[in-house]
């Protein structure tokens, strides 16, 4: 057993869990914001984001040091490249959360209007598809993981109808035009972050069944190889 | 050229003990293949099975067939028309001290009758340069005897010696185990080349040069082999959990 380099296994799995965390507050407190058109939570998201951003430097480094000095194999090996991969979205999470909060901020400058577009609900969903991803990496299990992706179209869904309500509120309702673009815009980087959500869980899947899903490659080929217990071949 | 091995429900004892059970592996023709596994697995034994170097030991015996190319290795072959197709290369360097490069590089040769001085002139520059070591000792030929060598100089000279009778298939025990990293890089340059002619089968230790020189990679455990793959598989995404926990090396 390697067990200082488990040790350096098990480090690198809790900081990017912090970092995931750090993602998903940010996410969250960007969402909250819009609700309650809510400035001290924005600044509270762009005063973070320079935290994020240190943790993915060291995540990173944390990780090259591990194969440089380990050469990890099979599934250790998946592992790192998952968290080097998984580290980056994690990363763009933080940077649609500031975007998010800028465009909050934009719009608590103008008069509040009624729009038609439930952006509470998507970013629940959104948030649910963060959150999520994250247990399947905590947990180690791919069918969390599968869940998540499915999760994608109905986000996308969301973000379609969102467009088509405020394509035509801005038709109908030219003086809320601006609002109305915010809205859009946050809409458009809420499903970004699902998106984000979903290289993770693609990820997971990759570390877990050793099976690459992405670009809706077939979610059966995410069925691990059965382990042969053969003894002559 | 390389040709392919067979190996057959392949059973190997010391005596009483079984240090092989039911092994079954094709060896493609022209390619590396890696043999990993802790001390002990039978990894070693297995490629003196192939060879027939197995069954010089007292008590020691095979059961099973194995083939390489048209050649049936246990079916009424002698060991001696074998071994001229199938060459080995051992962990530590064994040049024949007293004979100078030249003369350890023609052993072979004039020990199967070879006395053309102008071929085996031919040969031995032939095979120093397959194996990479020609220009380190073209001016010294005569003049320094193997064992002057630096251990990696030593092994590519047991390299060139085991080429010139020109087998089909080159059996590799832990050639680099006694060597500087330097020297591993030349050893792992030269298979990577050789498999152009001949069929390596290599027993290492170290798994990073498993992964690095070898198309197909065997992991044996207790004797069984239990999974044969690509090596990409075999070091990325093993099938059985014991490869697995021996390439991450949480046992072994």
């Amino acid at each position: 057993m390697r067990t200082r380099f488990q040790q350096q296994m098990e480090e690198l799995r809790e900081k990017l869990l912090r970092m995931g965390g750090m993602a998903e507050l940010a996410v969250d407190r960007a969402c909250q914001a819009y609700t309650e058109r809510d400035l001290h939570r924005c600044q509270l998201v762009l005063e973070n984001e320079s935290l994020i951003n240190a943790a993915e430097r060291e995540i990173d480094e944390m990780a090259f040091d591990i194969l440089a000095t380990q050469q990890p194999a099979a599934v250790d090996l998946r592992f790192i490249l998952a968290v080097t991969k998984i580290n980056a979205d994690l990363e763009r999470v933080g940077d649609q959360a500031v975007n998010i909060a800028e465009r909050v901020m934009d719009m608590i400058e103008l008069p509040a209007v009624v729009l038609p577009v439930d952006i509470g609900r998507m970013a629940t969903a959104v948030s649910a598809m963060v959150r999520r991803s994250l247990e399947s990496f905590v947990e180690g299990k791919a069918e969390l993981a599968q869940a998540v992706l499915e999760m994608d179209h109905v986000v996308d869904r969301m973000r379609d109808e969102a467009f088509i309500a405020l394509v035509r509120s801005m038709n109908e309702h030219p003086q809320s035009t601006q609002q109305a673009l915010d809205a859009l815009l946050v809409a458009r980087k809420l499903e970004r972050v699902a998106d984000h959500a979903t290289n993770i869980s693609e990820d997971v899947i990759f570390w877990v069944l050793g099976a690459d899903v992405r670009h809706h490659a077939q979610a059966a080929s995410a069925t691990p190889t059965p382990r042969t217990e053969s003894t002559g071949t | 050229m390389g040709v392919g091995i067979t190996v057959e429900q392949l059973n190997a004892f010391y005596g009483k003990t079984q240090a092989l059970f039911d092994v079954n592996i094709t060896v493609q023709a022209n390619h590396a293949t890696a043999l990993i596994g802790p001390s002990g697995c039978g990894k070693s034994t297995f490629i003196r099975c192939l060879n027939r170097m197995h069954e010089t030991i007292p008590e020691a015996r095979v059961e099973g067939a194995v083939r390489i190319g048209d050649f049936n290795v246990y079916n009424g072959t002698s060991a001696t028309q074998l071994r001229r197709r199938v060459g080995m290369v051992f962990q530590k360097p064994n040049p024949f001290p007293t004979m100078s490069i030249y003369e350890n590089v023609a052993a072979g040769l004039k020990l199967n009758g070879f006395r053309n001085r102008k071929k085996l002139d031919e040969v031995v520059e032939k095979s120093l340069r397959s194996s990479a070591l020609f220009d380190e000792v073209k001016d010294s030929l005569h003049k320094k005897s193997g064992a002057s060598l630096s251990g990696g100089q030593q092994q590519r000279l047991c390299i060139a010696r085991a080429l010139a009778v020109q087998p089909e298939v080159l059996l590799m025990d832990e050639p680099c185990s006694a060597l500087d990293p330097i020297s591993t890089g030349k050893i792992e340059e030269l298979i990577f080349r050789l498999k152009e002619q001949y069929t390596i089968v290599i027993v290492t230790h170290n798994m990073q040069q498993a992964a690095r020189v070898a198309e197909f990679t065997g992991f044996f455990l207790l004797g069984k082999m239990i999974e044969f793959d690509k090596t990409e598989k075999v070091f990325t995404n093993p099938s059985d959990k014991r490869t697995e926990d021996y390439v991450t090396g949480r046992f072994g």
